[in-house]
This record gives structure tokens, sequence and C-alpha cells, in this order.
């Protein structure tokens, strides 16, 4: 069964084409390398200059058309949680990534707004000391 | 301490993991700051620096570099018999650090103390993030479904088991928290971890 397939990843929204056969995602191998950068070659999954050998020749269809989506996030370490059902799915930052980031001390930009919608981003207060506080109204 | 200490070089940067800017906009308003007081519908900020509650501090010094990770603080004394926290004790250090340099914790003990985290935890954050668009969308019991999944994979995270409350309407601090928490201490686990030094 064919379908508009929802992927939430790095910020943006996009819609592929998917194939849902029971609980996998089959996800066209081009609406997946646009919403990505990861694009299937001979050599496995490739970004930039980076490519990750495919264990797993099964996350492929035969005619390398299609990925699926959960052996596909497999590959690269990253979390992936899927709903069938809605059918849409949210493509996070793997752990490894994370904690590498975090170890090296170094604090991680972000670009957030405030309330009149101006942004503002952490880079640009290099050279103060900042105490970065995170709250909520819960 | 904003208006004190920014003459050193200093700026309060605050961020609210909120759902919307009008979940957070009473807070800013009340407290009028004139520092950047930014809304993150995302928790970007909280995958970032591996937040697990709030309120959270992260000390960064001028060039970048965290010299005090994540760390409960309080401005007022509001919950000190809940996390051992003086707020007086927590703004001479912010003192200390600001105008003499002081930060407490050499950078070895900083290493140490940095949490980094699980890959069940990145799932449980990839949950959350979909229950969040789904419930956005009003596609409620989806949500839900993705919501408990997110708690069940990260039970230590209460930006997720307690910030999704509102996105689920539940009070955050009604019996439903009250429940959360007197399980989880009652196992044995502490709901605030300020570090130790």
């Amino acid at each position: 069964m064919a379908a508009a397939f929802t992927l939430l990843s790095d910020g943006e929204v996009a819609s592929l084409d998917a194939v849902i056969d029971g609980e996998r995602v089959l996800v066209d191998a081009g609406d997946l390398a646009r919403a990505t950068g990861w694009v299937l070659k001979p050599e496995g999954l490739c970004r930039d200059a980076l490519c990750v050998p495919l264990r797993d020749p099964s996350i492929a269809t035969a005619d390398r058309s299609r990925l699926d989506l959960a052996g596909f996030a497999a590959a690269l370490q990253r979390p992936v949680a899927i709903d069938v059902e809605e059918p849409a799915a949210f493509l996070g930052v793997a752990a490894a990534e994370r904690g590498e980031q975090l170890r090296g001390m170094q604090a991680p930009d972000f670009t957030l707004p405030d309330l009149d919608g101006r942004k503002h981003s952490l880079s640009e207060q290099r050279g103060k000391k900042v105490l970065l506080l995170a709250y909520a109204s819960w | 301490m904003h208006a004190e200490l920014s003459p050193y070089g200093f700026t309060v940067i605050s961020v609210a993991l909120d759902r919307s800017a009008d979940d957070a906009r009473p807070w800013i308003e009340r407290a009028a700051p004139t520092h950047p007081s930014l809304i993150d519908t995302t928790w970007a900020v909280a995958d970032l620096y591996d937040i697990v509650n709030v309120p959270t501090v992260v000390w960064i010094d001028e060039s970048g570099r965290v010299v005090r990770p994540n760390d409960v603080f309080y401005a007022t004394d509001t919950y000190r018999a809940m996390t051992g926290i003086d707020s007086a004790a927590a703004l001479e250090r912010v003192r200390a650090w600001v105008r003499d340099g002081v930060v407490g914790l050499d950078a070895t003990d900083a290493a140490e103390l940095r949490t980094v985290p699980s890959a069940e935890h990145q799932l449980a954050r990839a949950e959350f993030g979909l229950a969040r668009w789904l419930a956005s969308r009003g596609r409620s019991e989806a949500a839900e479904r993705h919501f408990l999944r997110a708690g069940e994979l990260a039970p230590h995270d209460f930006t997720i088991r307690r910030g999704s409350m509102p996105m689920r309407g539940i009070d955050p601090r009604g019996p439903a928290f009250i429940e959360m928490v007197v399980d989880w201490m009652g196992a044995g686990n502490t709901y605030y971890k300020p570090l130790p030094k």
C-alpha cells in the first residue's frame, strides 16, 4: 500500500513516497536522499564525503529504488520513531554523535526566537560568560 | 543577577522548554528580563545539552567552553526543602565565577560530571519528537502512544514525562504529576540531581 509518509528529521518536515508492508516502511530512495542528504550508492549510504557501508543488503529493495526506513536509521546508528498508521516518523540524533559533542565540552550552538520572534544564537555571546538556564511553564 | 553582573562580561540566556510562546509568555513578561529570553518549542536545547529536568543551568565561559555542566539552580528558596539547594549560596557561586573566575570545578571534574545520553534516551527523544508533532496536528491518540513510549524509554527525563503533560491535557502540577514523582522517588531515585560540588 503506497502512502504519503511524513518524515521529521533535522528540524525539517518532508513528505516521502512510501510503501507500507506490515511494520516495514519502504521509502523512495530519492525522496529519502532529498530529505536527509543520504544517497544510496554501490559503496553504501553516502553524504558529502562520508559513506557508510550497508551491512544488511536487505535494507534496500532489489532494484534499489526503496529503502526500509528502520534499516536506514540503524545503518546510521540513529534512533527512529515510526508510526505506520499515521503514517509518520521522527529520525533523531545518534547517541554516539551527541556523546562525542558533549564530551568535547564545547557548548553546542543553537538559534531560537524570543517573544518578538527575533532570533538569537548562543554564539553571539562569545566573549562573555554565559549562564544558560533551561526552565519551563510546567 | 543579570543586571548586577553584566558589567563584568556576563549574560544569562534563558530558554523555555514550552510548546508555544504563549505558554512561556507569562513567565517572561513577569520577569521582564534584559537578557535573551528564548522559546524552545522543539526541545532543541534539552537534546543538545542532555537536559532531563528544569530548572537546569550550564556555565559557559568566554571561549564557549562548558565549565560547569547541568546543575539545578533556584533563584529563590521555594524548593530548598526538596532540592537541598540554598539559593543565596548558588548566587554567590555565580558572582565568584563572573567577578573572580572561580568555577569551583576543575576541567577534569567538569568532564566527569558531564552526562551523555544512551541510545535508549535518544530513541526516547525521537518518540517524543514524533509525539509532539502528532499532538500539534490534533492526532491525540497516536501522540499519546508515543508520549508514553518516550517516558518508558527515558524514565529519568522529566522534560519528557512532565514536559509532555500540557500537550496531553494533563495538569503538570496535578495528581498525575504527584503520582509520577512519588513513584519515582519511592523506587529510590532522586527527582533533582544537583552537582556534588
